[in-house]
């Protein structure tokens, strides 16, 4: 096996052309090969040295652009991230470990493409658009016309993530990502919900976005939600996930299992984001807050 | 500069240089362990769970049983065998025998590395943020609560 450890862009780009494939913390890829999921590609390109993929920068219209190569631990502590987009930060707080965290990225976690996914669901709610780069040229796309199955993306070999847009925060607007997990490190989401909420100035909901994480082949947004109480839009994310949801049975969970809790967890979801929305602060992550994996005795 | 490893790399581990020539596909816990020879580094799930093969990569935490030897060239490794100052032991490492935070011991390099990250990041964590610290690391005898004690001593000490 040959490794470049690449510093700039291009000559990431130029090895993927020539048949290479990405690796930043090798927390997807390593563990994976290891488990005789997949071989080691022949021929790797380390790109977890390439200073332009680990920044974060405001956009000219108030979004923000997260270079791919940035940690789970950068969004978990970034004071902007956590008080505007903050379901990121609830899902990134959730990844593995401390260690899995400073090494682990973004743009892995996306471009790994797995249906439980923490940062996927948040990703979603906020219309969030993959930036793709090759040797050729770059392009956007919408997370949802990223993601064609478990594993699976739309981005052809030579290209790489490089970053992911997110469009400016509304006013009144917050959002939160909740899981369910049977235990608070290296765990999996047995299901999760993602929500963004934009409030009147009244303090109806004026409009929701309600994604879910690990209940389909891929991250999905629930469809038909409108405005109206906190209560009843809350009330109408349970019903309608449940009724979306298209789960598996697997040694983590049983289908019925998992339809009835992500109704749980999109209602909670909408509740905390509704708060957040209006000026409420829930320390990151929000499962803490709502007592999911809290320790015994715990009061933080 | 971008730079190209087939076999040949160099590994700074405890601020001494290492010259090793493995495979690339290798994971820096078996380089450790088997090439440069330092066992206190352990072996335990293989599998990215327990962190047992904690070591500290710039700093920060790495389960060494999952990250390339390779993609650690040019950068500083600490291990277990790196904490000591000279015959004196480490805060951790005293405080840990002293609140019988150790039983069989295999967990114990690895807690130690992990505490040690975060202490540098927090020195004065709360208890829920030594959990969260250590929530990469796994123990079988101890149950916890005198490993947490004494990382909580060593803080309250520094």
């Amino acid at each position: 096996m040959s490794l470049l450890i690449a510093t700039t862009l291009d000559d990431a780009l130029a090895a993927l052309a020539a048949g290479a494939r990405p690796i930043a913390g090798g927390t997807d890829l390593v563990v994976g090969a290891r488990h005789g999921k997949a071989p080691l590609p022949a021929s790797l390109v380390a790109i977890d040295r390439i200073e332009s993929l680990r920044t974060i920068d405001r956009s000219a219209d108030g979004g923000l652009v997260i270079g791919a190569g940035v940690s789970h631990h950068t969004i978990e502590t970034d004071a902007t991230i956590g008080a505007e987009w903050s379901a990121l930060a609830d899902a990134s707080a959730l990844v593995g470990s401390p260690a899995t965290r400073h090494v682990g990225t973004l743009g892995g976690n996306v471009m790994n493409g797995s249906p439980a996914m923490d940062t996927g669901a948040p990703l979603v709610v906020f219309g969030a658009e993959a930036e793709l780069a090759s040797a050729a040229g770059s392009r956007r796309v919408d997370m949802a016309t990223l993601w064609v199955g478990p594993g699976r993306t739309s981005a052809a070999a030579d290209e790489l993530c490089v970053a992911i847009h997110l469009p400016a925060r509304a006013l009144r607007s917050g959002s939160a990502y909740l899981r369910l997990e049977y235990r608070r490190a290296m765990e999996i989401a047995v299901v999760g919900a993602a929500a963004a909420v934009t409030l009147t100035a009244d303090g109806a909901v004026g409009s929701v976005r309600v994604a879910l994480t690990a209940i389909a082949a891929t991250i999905v947004e629930v469809t038909g939600l409108t405005g109206g109480s906190v209560a009843d839009v809350a009330a109408a994310a349970q019903a309608a996930a449940a009724d979306q949801a298209t789960p598996i049975s697997d040694l983590r969970a049983s289908d019925r299992y998992r339809r009835h809790c992500i109704g749980v967890m999109a209602r909670r979801a909408v509740e905390a984001a509704a708060r957040r929305a209006a000026g409420e602060t829930i320390a990151i992550p929000v499962n803490r807050a709502v007592g999911i994996g809290m320790a015994a005795g715990a009061t933080s | 500069m971008s730079e190209s490893i087939d076999r040949d790399l160099t590994l700074s581990v405890n601020g001494i240089a290492y010259p090793v020539s493995v495979d690339t596909s290798r994971n820096l816990l078996s380089v450790i362990r088997t090439e440069i020879g330092l066992t206190g580094t352990k072996e335990g799930c293989d599998d990215c769970e327990c962190g047992a093969c904690m070591v500290l990569l710039d700093g920060q935490p790495v389960n060494s049983c999952s990250y390339l030897a390779a993609q650690a060239a040019g950068r500083e490794i600490t291990t277990i065998e790196g904490v000591m100052d000279g015959q004196e032991l480490h805060p951790l490492q005293r405080n840990l025998l002293e609140e019988g935070g150790v039983q069989c011991g295999f967990c114990t390099p690895g807690m130690i590395m992990s505490a040690t990250a975060l202490l540098a990041r927090t020195p004065s964590p709360s208890d829920e943020e030594i959990r969260i610290g250590l929530s990469g690391n796994l123990c079988r005898c101890t149950g916890y609560a005198k490993i947490i004690a004494a990382v909580r001593r060593t803080a309250d000490e520094a």
